[in-house]
């Protein structure tokens, strides 16, 4: 019975990836693609690891999967900041986006309204908080 | 270890591995094609999971419950390297 239940979830793991990994060829800019990647993606994972879980009904390799799930569940979302982060800061293209409350405090390019800013958009003003030293510090 | 597997559970183990292959090559696509150098950071981290997720169904598939250290290992290498290129993209501003 477990060996049934542990299937389904294997397929419904399968599913999710399949469907984030559509997410992440066919959405249209970095930040949509990172959502699928992040939450679809981890969910797929997730659900693979709880169906390893279930299915060998042993205490110990069920205990280990969920520590997997756990730290994926508590580790993906700081990635994909983190990374959505460094893109926002690189100017990465934003796909019609009209309301960019981010962009006085991160300055971006100029953005005409209406399109998207381009990678190589000159004057790009300081970035925020990120300071960098002149040399390097200890090295 | 001898665990009577019926052929249908193995389709199904055989099927998932199929589909975690067809999401491998999708994001394979991004990774190559993806326009900047976020997008080809965020498709490694896809296929991390998305090894994990193989290497869990692997598992499954041989009876082989150590697999699941790998997976562990994975994880932990995957995310460290999705955190040194974004903070190294963040630094350097993509030069």
């Amino acid at each position: 019975m477990s060996t049934w239940i542990a299937g389904a979830l294997l397929l419904a793991g399968g599913a999710f990836m399949v469907v984030a990994a559509l997410g992440v060829v066919r959405l249209p800019d970095l930040f949509c693609r990172m959502q699928a990647a992040a939450k679809t993606g981890t969910a797929g994972a997730g659900l693979l690891l709880l169906g390893t879980a279930v299915y060998f009904e042993d205490m110990q390799v069920a205990t280990r999967a969920l520590s997997v799930v756990a730290f994926l569940f508590l580790t993906a979302p700081v990635a994909a900041h983190l990374l959505a982060r460094a893109g926002y800061s690189l100017g990465v293209p934003l796909f019609e986006t009209r309301t960019d409350e981010l962009r006085e405090r991160f300055g971006r390019g100029a953005q005409v309204p209406g399109g998207t800013p381009s990678l190589d958009a000159p004057a790009r003003p300081p970035p925020l908080e990120v300071k960098e030293p002149p040399a390097r510090p200890d090295t | 270890m001898s665990v009577p597997v019926s052929p249908a559970f193995t389709l199904v183990l055989e099927v998932t591995l199929g589909l975690l292959t067809l999401s491998l090559g999708l994001v394979f696509v991004r990774l190559v094609r993806g326009p900047t150098a976020p997008d080809r950071v965020m498709a490694l981290d896809m296929m991390g999971g998305l090894t994990i997720g193989m290497t869990a169904v692997y598992s499954v598939y041989t009876h082989e419950p150590h697999l699941l250290r790998v997976a562990a290992g994975i994880a932990l290498i995957s995310f460290l390297g999705t955190v040194a290129v974004a903070r190294y993209l963040e630094r350097t501003r993509g030069r």
